[in-house]
């Protein structure tokens, strides 16, 4: 359950990170597969997650949404785009209608996780890229509370305006 | 998708605008980033600019680089300082915040790998705690 490192592309929206856990590439490999178990761990427990579909076969679209503080539920969905099980997932995703069907399809970021064991551990590479900024935003500020979002914006228009002279 | 856990979210969020006000808030520090907006340069150059030591124009440099407002780059002997541009600024702080989210998905993964798992192929995983139980 160790984070071990990370690395960012700003330049082309590319966050990398590397994990190791103490179980066995098939284990890992079930708390992606089994939507139970990942209702688990992807969402925060003020935020939980269900996945109303999901499975991982190439080419399956998964529909699953989140549960705010508020009752606010914002919905996701997946495809899976290539698996080899137990070593390597890749899926694109985006946001969705209620229905599970995506807002706007070509708007998708794509992550790929790859699982390597070695005696009993296994090492978790997650590589998430986005398309633009403003997707990466809406993904990052996504259950982000008003006030917040207000200030970040402040910054932005602070240092957009400091004149260079 | 992805939502953040409030507290964690909140914490990193006012940590990062701190960083940027209290990098602003010096007036050798906003004509450091000045001087690195009109063109990147090295350390030394800028050091050449003002009546302090070297040493001291570097920690300067390094606030700067803490509040994500500038990049500094080794090149052979030389430090080169440039200004991140308000889009790779965003870009850093954005990718910054996603990282967050995810090490907090990794905590949870671990807690969860580390249950004495019925659904585990093994129960042999050493060190298990009980009171790790299902959160929601």
């Amino acid at each position: 359950m160790t984070f071990v490192s990370s690395s960012k592309d700003t330049e082309n929206l590319t966050l990398t990170l590397v994990a190791e856990f103490a179980a066995d590439a098939k284990r890992v490999w079930q708390v992606w597969e089994d939507a139970r178990q990942l209702e688990r761990w992807w969402g925060p427990p003020s935020y939980p997650a269900t996945f109303v579909t999901h499975e991982l076969s190439p080419g399956h679209r998964s529909h699953y949404y989140m549960t705010g503080p508020d009752g606010e539920q914002p919905h996701g969905w997946w495809e899976v785009t290539s698996v080899e099980a137990p070593d390597r997932l890749e899926f694109i995703d985006g946001f969705a209608n209620e229905d599970g069907s995506p807002q706007d399809p070509e708007d998708t970021s794509t992550t790929v996780v790859t699982l390597d064991e070695d005696g009993g551990t296994t090492r978790m590479t997650m590589v998430a890229s986005f398309r633009s900024l403003e997707q990466l935003q809406r993904m990052v500020e996504m259950g982000m509370e008003e006030g917040l979002k207000e200030a970040i914006g402040q910054i932005d228009a602070i240092l957009a305006e400091s004149p260079v002279k | 998708m992805v939502v953040y856990k409030p507290s964690s979210r909140d914490r990193l969020e006012e940590a990062d605008i701190d960083r940027i006000f209290q990098a602003l808030a010096d007036a050798t520090r906003r004509d450091i980033l000045r001087q690195s907006m009109l063109r990147e340069q090295s350390v030394s150059e800028l050091a050449r600019n003002y009546s302090m030591s070297f040493a001291a124009v570097q920690k300067h440099v390094a606030v700067l680089e803490r509040a994500l407002l500038v990049t500094k780059e080794r090149r052979g002997r030389e430090q080169i300082v440039h200004s991140n541009p308000a889009a790779l600024r965003r870009a850093a702080r954005l990718l910054d915040a996603y990282e967050a989210l995810w090490r907090d998905r990794i905590d949870r993964l671990g807690d969860l790998l580390s249950e004495p798992g019925t659904e585990a192929p093994r129960p042999d995983t050493p060190g298990n705690d009980t009171r790790k139980d299902t959160q929601q």
